[in-house]
This record gives structure tokens, C-alpha cells and sequence, in this order.
């Protein structure tokens, strides 16, 4: 077969067809998106009937992947690393569960914070789930170890993590194809009380997960992903973690290099596979794209002898993604006096395009907020965050998926009004509704504002759940009919929007604005292609 | 044969089509590639670069190191300079001239037209404005990849017949367009 040219994220798509997979659950976000979007472009996909639409968020993806392998069948959760945390319940207790058809939940981690507001390193979740993670270094090795991510996962019965990092969701190489596989019919677990975690069947079943992580550490030594690579040198190993792997053979070519090298892409990391090449050397550099999670197991509460270095001692920085400098400087390498960026290059950050609707919002809600005191407006995730910098400085918070409506309502428990939501359509139905309910179970003085672009805007204008529901919705879950307020953001609607606003913040009870103008990128894309 | 080439631009400039033609053109005269880009909250039209590296042996990482880049391909004068750290001694720097101003602090053009200047390989290019001619200020970013195909290392039917794959459900207009854009970049260079 010839090859592909594929991000990395969608070499993980194409492997996970080719082992016959049957369902892609996602809610998106960078840099995991690509995966569900090349699944859902591909003709062949859509041939073998494989699911994909989008879902609420990814929770309610984790948990129907984990139907579909209750069925039988290949099914993938895929997220950013910060979804897992809204994924985290489902994902901790199907490792108890186990699975039936393969289960794989792919993780796309952000270290530098590209796109997101942290960096946590998604590798511990797979530890503290107590289940396989596979960490890829190149696009090639996302295909192969998705495909075997599911054979291994059928194999121990529990789901299996993928865990990459942005440099590899987002870099294109070539990518040769195995034969695809077809997919499993539908089949019901054997134990039909599998999937009960009533306490006495769950005590049962951790024991199950307890017992099978001596097997999972000798997998991670048998099946060939972790490989020693043979050096010359005695005095210095290096241990390299999923795409630090790279960095490491970048440069090495370039320097001459001949360290002996352990090339970490799957855990449980067998401790003995560490302890016998930690032994062999005299100092061991660990280069990990994350948090120094196998420094911290070898380093140990006890010095061991062993000169462990790593991000822990300031070999590397403690924060930030790695790079060839990095690398480079952490071997003790002198990587040349590089070119200043000359003082006259100023920061470009992004901003909100030229006429989206998020700025008549926050153009409005400056203005109706003039008369009261700064700091009052909480946000959440999505473009309208930018609304943080000049020229706006509309916003006091950015936290987590939906977190605008519930901080507004604490806020405004502890006396503060007015208090104010801003928050997107697609945000709203991901984890705002909830917040909102608990606003109208009490009558708490808060003002919702949904800036529905129609879209999830932020990661490429995908299909929002929220898109003709949200009167509906705020309706449904209790809020007054005379305070649910829809406006339309555009510059000649400015005085009455501003108006509208100050009467619902004057309110004291739960109203919601919905400010309503579709994403002008996807009303662009739409426009072209029906032209 | 090893070339590791930085685009450079403004979100929404058109740099992840020029990655594209180059890959496409790179893996079809069979070279290794590896092309990082950059997706997400950068591309609200926040600076945005990808890190182009072909080669006929395997490449390693992702990234290009410090230092080690041949050239930097810009459609922004500012954006060219912000890369300035990855250049090699003797790299080009390949930049259309307009800048993008969406930043109150812009600074004077002739400022960056200097530094870019201190560089011994340089090339600046009124892309906007040679686009224009040809009827389309979109197309900008091909003139800026016709600029840099002497540099490049890849013929230049390698780079149409990747234009034809890439532009080819847009109808033969656009491609003819674009290949156009292309023939004017380099010939504009040529010319210089």
C-alpha cells in the first residue's frame, strides 16, 4: 500500500480504522481534534457505517465508547488532556469495569500551552487508572501502536491510553498502512454482571486490575515498543519518553553522540527493564515531554546512589515542551550563539476576527456594566476568552469548561450583584447547564449571557449540540420566560442590546441573554460552498 | 539532499497551503518530511510558523534546532524576523515585504526592512502587489513560494503538479492561478 502523508493525529485515525474500529466519540479540542475530523471525512468510514458524530463533551464520550465495547465492538474516546479531568469519572471506573471490544482513550496533551490552560501530562491518569498508556514518537508509531492498542486492550480486557503531545498531533510524515482489519460483530460480554461496580462486585474486580499489572509491566517488556538501544558510552544512559525520543536522535546525528538509550513508549515501564539499565551507567538523563513522571519512580523517596537527572534537578526546565535546544543543552551540549529576535518584533497574539459577534457582546456589556464597579463578568473556554485582552478587558475568569455560570453564581452567593456568566453555545451544552440549573434551583442573581456563534469556533467552527436549542434549553431547565432575552450582536442593534443588558443585570433573579450571530468563519465556509 | 525551511505569517495568511504544496512536492520526488504546524487559538490572527524539514535520509524531529534552519520563508516582514533565532549562518531569509499590522505597537516598516537587511541572504518582495497584477491579492503566499523555489531545492513541476493535487477539486482556474502566482515569484527574484 503507498503511504500517507498524516498528522499525527490522524495517523491515530487511520490506525484506528484499519484495526476495525466502530466508534469515534469526541468532544473537540486542540490538539486532539484532527482525529475525529479525518474519521469523519473518510469515505471508507463512512462505507464501513463507523460513528462519528460529535459529543456533548467527553464525558458522555468516554461513557458511550464504553457502551459501544460493552457491545462488542472497537470503540476510541479522544480529548484533549484537559478533558480527561470532565472524562476522568467514567475513564477511572472503566478501568475497574474492563472492557469487552477494545476500548482506547486518546489523550492529546498541550506541554507550553499552546492552546490551553495547563499542561498536565495525561501519562498519570493512565497511572493512577492502573491501565496500559502507549506514548508514540512518530506518526508511523501512532499508527502501529493504535492498532495495537486495541489488540491489547481485547487481550487484558481493560481500556488502553494513546498519549501524545501537540508536536506529534500536529506534524505531518509519511505513514505506511497494515491490512485493515474488519470490524467485530456484535457480542455481549460473557459475564453479564461485568459492568456492575455494586461495591462487593467492584472490590472484586479492582483485585481483577491489581493482579494483572505484574502481567501489563511484562508486556511493556515483551512486546517490543520499549527498546534499549545499544551505546558505546559507559558513563551516561538516556532514557527517553515518547516523542523525546526524537530530540534525543536529532541530536545525537548531529553531535555524535553514542549514549546507551532506553526508548520508553509504552507503561507500565517493568522496573526491572530500568533498574538493569540504570545499573550499566553512572548517571541517567531522563527526557520526558511532560512531567517528570518515571524521574519521580526512579529517584524514589531515597537517593540510590545513581546520579538521576532529569527536570527535577534542573537538567531540563521544570516547565514548557522540549525541543532540539533543550535536549541539546541538558547533554551538556553547547548549542552555538543563535540570533537574537531583533527588539523591534512586537507580540502578535491572537485576537477575534474582524466582525465576530463575541465583540458586539462585549462591546455592549462594557458599556451596560459602566455604572457598576470592575470585576464582575466570569468566562469560560472558547474564542470569546480573547474578550481578556485589549481592547475589550471584558472578562475577570477563564477556568474550565463551564465554570462562568457556577463562579458567577458563587460569586453572587457571597453578596456580589451584579454577577455575570459570558459563555459560548457550544460551552453551554458541553458543562453550562448544569450551573444554570443550580442558579434556578435557588433563584440565584446571576446574568447568563450565551454568545452563540452557532459553532465550536475555537477548534474550527465543528457542529455545536446547542445550535436552535437554547431558548429551549434555558426554558426547560426553569428560567423565566421574560428573562430569557435573545438579541442579535451586530453594531445597529448596539443601544438596544445595551439596554437589554442593563435590565437583566439589574434583575435580581436568573436571567439569560442570548446573543445570537453565527461564527462569521463557518458563515464564510458555508457561503463558499454553496456558491 | 537536506533542507529545513521555516513559513512564517499571520493566522489566516495561506502558509499551511505553501506547507502543503512543498510537502506534497517533497514526498513525490520521494524525500522524508517531517511538516509541524501550528493548529488552534494561534490562528485567530496571532503569528503563526511550521517547521518544514525534507531530506533524503530519515528526519528525527519535529522541530528544526536553534540555528539549523536554511531558510525562512515569511509573508510577513515581522513574522520572518520573530524567527530569526532558528536561522543558520549562511540561511536565507525569503519575506514579502507588506506588513500585517493588527497591533497597535506595529513598528515602522523601514525598521524591519533593516534588520531583515543585516542578514546576508535576503529577499525582500512586494508579493502583495506583484498578486494583484495577476487578479488575485490571495495568491500572495505562491508568489512568496515562487520567490523561494530557487532555495528550495525542488523542480518546479514537482511544485505545479503539487499545486494541481492540492487546488485540482477547485477547478482548473484556480490552479492555473496559482501556478501563475508561482511563475511571477520567481521570476520577480530573478530578476532582482
Amino acid at each position: 500500500m503507498s503511504k500517507l502523508v498524516l498528522l499525527g493525529d490522524e495517523a491515530i485515525a487511520q490506525g484506528a480504522m484499519d484495526a476495525g474500529l466502530s466508534g469515534v466519540y469526541a468532544y473537540p479540542g486542540t490538539p486532539s481534534t484532527e482525529i475525529t475530523e479525518y474519521i469523519q471525512r473518510s469515505k471508507e468510514a463512512r462505507e464501513r457505517k463507523v460513528h462519528t458524530d460529535w459529543s456533548a463533551n467527553e464525558k458522555t464520550a468516554m461513557e458511550a465508547a464504553l457502551g459501544m465495547s460493552y457491545a462488542g465492538k472497537r470503540a476510541m474516546a479522544c480529548m484533549k488532556h484537559v478533558g480527561l479531568n470532565v472524562a476522568a469519572d467514567p475513564f477511572m471506573n472503566a478501568a475497574i469495569t474492563g472492557v469487552n471490544g477494545g476500548l482506547l482513550v486518546v489523550t492529546a496533551d498541550d506541554p507550553s500551552m499552546h492552546s490551553s490552560q495547563n499542561e498536565q501530562d495525561s501519562r498519570y491518569y493512565g497511572r493512577f487508572a492502573m491501565i496500559p498508556v502507549l506514548e508514540p514518537s512518530s506518526q508511523q508509531e501512532a499508527y502501529d501502536l493504535t492498532r495495537y492498542g486495541f489488540d491489547l486492550s481485547e487481550k487484558y480486557h481493560l481500556p488502553v491510553m494513546v498519549r501524545i503531545t501537540t508536536r506529534l498531533a500536529h506534524s505531518r510524515s509519511a505513514v505506511g498502512r497494515s491490512p485493515v482489519r474488519k470490524k467485530n460483530d456484535m457480542i455481549l460480554p460473557a459475564d453479564l454482571k461485568q459492568f456492575i461496580l455494586l461495591p462487593s462486585m467492584a472490590r472484586k474486580k479492582f483485585r481483577i486490575l491489581l493482579s494483572a499489572q505484574e502481567n501489563l509491566e511484562e508486556e511493556g517488556k515483551t512486546s517490543g515498543v520499549n527498546r534499549l538501544e545499544k551505546g558505546a558510552g559507559k558513563k551516561r544512559g538516556i532514557i527517553a519518553c515518547g516523542l523525546a525520543y526524537n530530540y534525543y536522535r536529532e541530536v545525537a546525528e548531529t553531535c555524535h553522540l553514542d549514549d546507551p538509550l532506553l526508548k520508553i513508549s509504552q507503561y507500565p515501564v517493568p522496573p526491572d527493564m530500568l533498574r538493569d539499565f540504570v545499573r550499566e551507567v553512572e548517571e541517567v538523563v531522563l527526557l520526558e515531554e511532560g512531567y517528570p513522571l518515571l524521574e519521580e519512580s526512579l529517584r524514589g523517596g531515597l537517593e540510590c546512589g545513581h546520579v538521576i537527572r532529569g527536570r527535577l534537578d534542573g537538567t531540563l526546565p521544570r516547565d514548557g515542551e522540549l525541543n532540539p535546544a533543550r535536549v541539546a543543552r541538558a547533554l551538556g551540549l553547547d548549542t552555538g550563539s543563535s540570533r537574537p529576535v531583533p527588539e523591534t518584533v512586537r507580540n502578535r497574539p491572537p485576537v477575534l476576527c474582524k466582525g465576530c459577534g463575541h465583540i458586539d457582546v462585549y462591546n455592549a456589556l462594557n458599556e451596560a456594566l459602566n455604572n457598576y464597579s470592575p470585576g464582575r463578568v466570569f468566562s469560560d473556554i472558547g474564542c470569546y476568552t480573547l474578550g481578556a485582552l485589549p481592547p475589550y478587558n471584558a472578562i475577570n475568569s477563564c477556568v474550565d469548561m463551564g465554570a462562568s455560570v457556577t463562579m458567577a453564581k458563587g460569586a453572587a452567593d457571597a453578596g456580589m450583584h451584579p454577577s455575570v456568566a459570558v459563555i459560548g453555545d457550544s460551552t453551554f451544552t458541553h458543562s453550562g447547564m448544569t450551573g444554570l440549573l443550580d442558579a434556578v434551583m435557588e433563584g440565584t442573581p446571576v446574568t447568563i449571557i450565551i454568545s452563540d456563534n452557532s459553532a465550536t469556533g475555537m477548534t474550527g467552527g465543528q457542529k455545536s449540540h446547542a445550535t436552535g436549542r437554547l431558548v429551549d434549553i434555558c426554558r426547560g431547565l426553569g428560567v423565566e420566560k421574560k428573562h430569557v432575552r435573545v438579541v442579535v450582536p451586530l453594531r445597529k442593534n448596539h443601544d438596544e442590546n445595551v439596554r437589554i443588558m442593563e435590565e437583566e443585570l439589574a434583575f435580581e433573579g436568573v436571567s439569560v441573554i442570548i446573543a445570537q450571530r453565527e461564527c462569521i468563519q463557518t458563515a464564510g465556509k458555508r457561503r463558499k460552498k454553496s456558491s | 539532499m537536506k533542507r529545513d525551511i521555516i513559513l512564517a505569517g499571520v493566522g489566516g495568511q495561506g502558509i499551511l497551503s505553501i506547507a502543503a504544496v512543498i510537502g506534497m512536492a517533497a514526498v513525490d520526488s520521494g524525500l522524508y518530511l517531517k511538516q509541524s504546524e501550528v493548529h488552534g487559538m494561534s490562528q485567530r490572527g496571532g503569528a503563526v510558523e511550521s517547521h518544514l524539514r525534507l531530506s533524503d535520509r530519515p528526519v528525527h524531529s519535529d522541530l528544526i534546532p536553534e540555528g539549523k534552519c536554511d531558510m525562512i520563508l515569511s509573508v510577513e516582514p515581522m513574522e520572518a524576523l520573530r524567527q530569526l533565532p532558528f536561522l543558520s549562518a549562511d540561511g536565507w531569509i525569503v519575506t514579502a515585504g507588506k506588513p500585517y499590522r493588527n497591533i497597535g505597537d506595529y513598528p515602522q516598516e523601514e525598521q524591519l526592512y533593516e534588520e531583515i537587511r543585516k542578514v546576508e541572504n535576503h529577499i525582500i518582495l512586494d508579493a502583495d502587489q506583484i498578486a494583484a497584477k495577476l487578479g488575485s491579492r490571495k495568491i500572495s503566499n505562491m508568489v512568496m513560494l515562487g520567490a523561494a523555489s530557487d532555495q528550495l531545492g525542488l523542480p518546479m513541476d514537482r511544485l505545479e503538479a503539487a499545486l494541481e493535487m492540492l487546488f485540482g477539486r477547485k477547478g482548473e482556474q484556480i490552479v492555473r492561478l496559482n501556478s501563475s502566482a508561482l511563475r511571477a515569484g520567481r521570476d520577480a527574484v530573478n530578476s532582482l
